[in-house]
């Protein structure tokens, strides 16, 4: 039984996107990214690229996909860097595949679950890029800053929930 | 086999995805630097693909926000232009004078390290760019400018503003460059504690400060120092501004050493157009050899106005303090005439102005006292003292007071000198011409003088 519903969700909720839309979005959020955070700085604290990841991730229902398309936007993210590239690419790998598990299972259209998952996924992209600088990069001078990592996955998350709405428009029922 | 992967794909593919990345980092961290370039070729080819795809659009966006900037600050808020004006006039007047006060020590400071050999570096050219973008993230402080490699920049130019310096240039696209930012977390720079002279090494930290770590507590280290810097990393030229001590705490990560947080000059976090050094030179430029002999002229120049101000003033504190001194003191007040009744001094005429006192006559005239001496003219070689008749020069109006023959009063009997009154001896000689040094002097001490 369990295996049905399983089967059944993710056969009726499955959604796909046109090609147009999956380029042009990720692209947007990280041109729209950079141009607010060099507007006025305290804009950088927000991580638009990531809430788009967790929306393909989770609208696909495909790991794979949101493995990939996490991999794809945290890579572009790391090239206008000045950090190794991958740290970002890594870090939305995790969770492009969580986040796309995750919807196979819950129900995440719902304002709720969006509300938990958006601020759970900005804590863990937070988490997962101070152990790849700590533990790979050998960055021992960094340390994990909990008021400014709880205020930044507070704001994507206020700034996740009317994204999310408009990227809704951009899906197409399979 | 096929079924394992099959079931497993999703989390094979996420495993080989992170191994990837993995062996990615890795490579680029242990790769060897190479002078000149901060990432590998590959790396450098991904970053300058992407940028190549998202700078136009920086640009584009960039553009469009300038224009009306521009618009706007130029043909419609020009409300305040008047009164701008003017204030700039005011400072420019400000700071021509201090650049006047500035100019010899400069002069002169470039004349010592020229004797010294000193090699100092100075800014010879720049190439101005506009900040189009920047990398989204506070965990990267980069930024992106409009120039690149065509306009001749390369990685590691210095970055500055005219109120200090901004960062170097990390890489450097063919029109776009990188610029990563003193405040982040990779930078570095050789700093001078502008006061206490004590060098040190500055780095950005997590929260986008800058701070120095590398120096022990140190009572002469003080908030509000300058910072400024030293040119040891042979990046940035020395002497340029980076900020100003803002606290300083003991590192709990680090014993014994310090956190010095430095509030820059420039603001880091709002930056619109930047300037790369891309030039320097050992000796000052001709423009600012000019500027500085003005400078120096223009010293000179206050200087012999100082000069002239203080004489005048000199003079005039003279003045007064003769003035003063002939209504105070009494001897040089004709007859009953009061201080206060007396015409006004001529100052420039000091003799007419103070006629030279008369003596008064002495109660009881000797041979010292002021006319009982005769002249040397009218001496005579051989000649006794006491036969010599002379017109005394002083008058004597009240007493005439008899001349040296006279029988010495009663006190000054005993005195040899008294009762035997020397005479001067004639030279052996031709009579020279009177003189105050040939003069005869009494000769008191002396009694067997004839």
């Amino acid at each position: 039984m369990p295996s049905l519903s399983y089967t059944s969700r993710r056969e009726l909720e499955e959604h796909s996107f046109s090609p147009a839309v999956t380029i042009l979005v990720p692209v947007a959020a990280i041109v729209l990214q950079v141009l607010l955070s060099k507007l006025f700085w305290r804009f950088s604290m927000l991580d638009l690229p990531l809430i788009v990841a967790i929306f393909f991730a989770v609208s696909r229902r495909s790991p794979t996909v949101g493995t990939l398309t996490g991999a794809a936007i945290g890579l572009v993210q790391d090239a206008l860097t000045g950090r190794p590239i991958g740290v970002n690419g890594m870090a939305k790998s995790v969770i492009g595949y969580i986040a796309a598990s995750i919807g196979i299972q819950v129900d995440v259209d719902s304002l709720t679950t969006r509300v938990i998952m958006n601020f759970a996924f900005s804590m863990l992209n937070s988490a997962i890029l101070f152990l790849i600088g700590r533990r790979l990069l050998g960055q021992t001078e960094i340390h994990m800053q909990w008021i400014q990592e709880l205020l930044r996955a507070l704001a994507n998350t206020v700034v996740a929930i009317p994204v999310f709405l408009l990227l809704d428009t951009t899906k197409r029922a399979e | 086999m096929e079924s394992f992967f099959s079931r497993f794909k999703n989390v094979l593919v996420l495993v080989a995805v992170l191994l990837a990345q993995t062996i990615g980092l890795a490579i680029q961290v242990r790769r060897p630097v190479e002078v000149g370039a901060p990432d590998g070729k590959k790396v450098t080819l991904l970053r300058s693909s992407v940028v190549a795809a998202i700078a136009p659009i920086e640009r584009f966006f960039h553009g469009i926000g300038y224009n009306v900037r521009y618009g706007w600050s130029n043909y419609v808020d020009l409300r305040g232009t008047k009164q701008e004006n003017r204030s700039l006039k005011d400072e420019v007047a400000r700071l021509r004078l201090e650049q006047a006060q500035l100019a010899e020590d400069a002069l002169q400071g470039h004349r010592l390290q020229t004797l010294l050999n000193f090699q100092r570096n100075y800014v010879s050219t720049t190439v101005a760019a506009q900040v189009i973008g920047a990398s989204g993230t506070d965990r990267s402080r980069v930024l992106y400018i409009d120039k690149g490699a065509d306009e001749g920049l390369k990685v590691d130019q210095a970055v500055m503003t005219p109120d200090g310096i901004v960062g170097k240039i990390r890489a450097a696209f063919p029109h776009t460059s990188q610029i990563l930012l003193i405040n982040d977390p990779t930078s570095g720079a050789g700093v001078l504690l502008a006061s206490t002279r004590i060098r040190a090494i500055l780095r950005g930290n997590q929260t986008g400060h800058i701070v120095i770590t590398n120096l022990t507590p140190d009572s002469r280290i003080k908030p509000g120092e300058s910072v400024l810097t030293s040119g040891g990393d042979q990046i940035y030229p020395r002497g340029l501004s980076v900020g100003t001590i803002e606290s300083i705490a003991p590192d709990p990560d680090h014993q014994p050493y310090t956190i010095i947080q430095i509030k820059p000059s420039t603001n880091l976090f709002q930056l619109e157009e930047v300037l790369v050094i891309t030039g320097t030179r050992n000796d000052l430029s001709p423009l600012a050899k000019k500027d500085l002999a003005q400078g120096e002229a223009r010293a000179k120049e206050m200087a012999a106005a100082k000069a002239a101000a203080d004489e005048a003033a000199a003079e005039a504190a003279a003045q007064s303090a003769a003035q003063i001194i002939s209504e105070k003191l009494p001897s040089i007040h004709e007859g009953g005439e009061a201080p206060g009744d007396k015409a006004p001094v001529d100052l420039s005429n000091p003799t007419a102005a103070s006629p030279a006192p008369k003596p008064q006559p002495a109660l009881h005239p000797d041979r010292y006292s002021p006319g009982a001496t005769p002249p040397a003219s009218s001496l005579k070689p051989g000649a006794e003292h006491g036969a010599t008749e002379y017109v005394s020069p002083a008058p004597h109006p009240q007493r005439s007071a008899p001349q040296a023959q006279a029988p010495a009063s009663e006190g000054e009997g005993d005195s040899p000198a008294a009762s035997k009154p020397p005479a001067p001896k004639p030279p052996s000689t031709a009579p020279k011409p009177p003189s105050t040094q040939d003069k005869p002097k009494p000769r008191s001490t002396e009694p067997d003088n004839p």
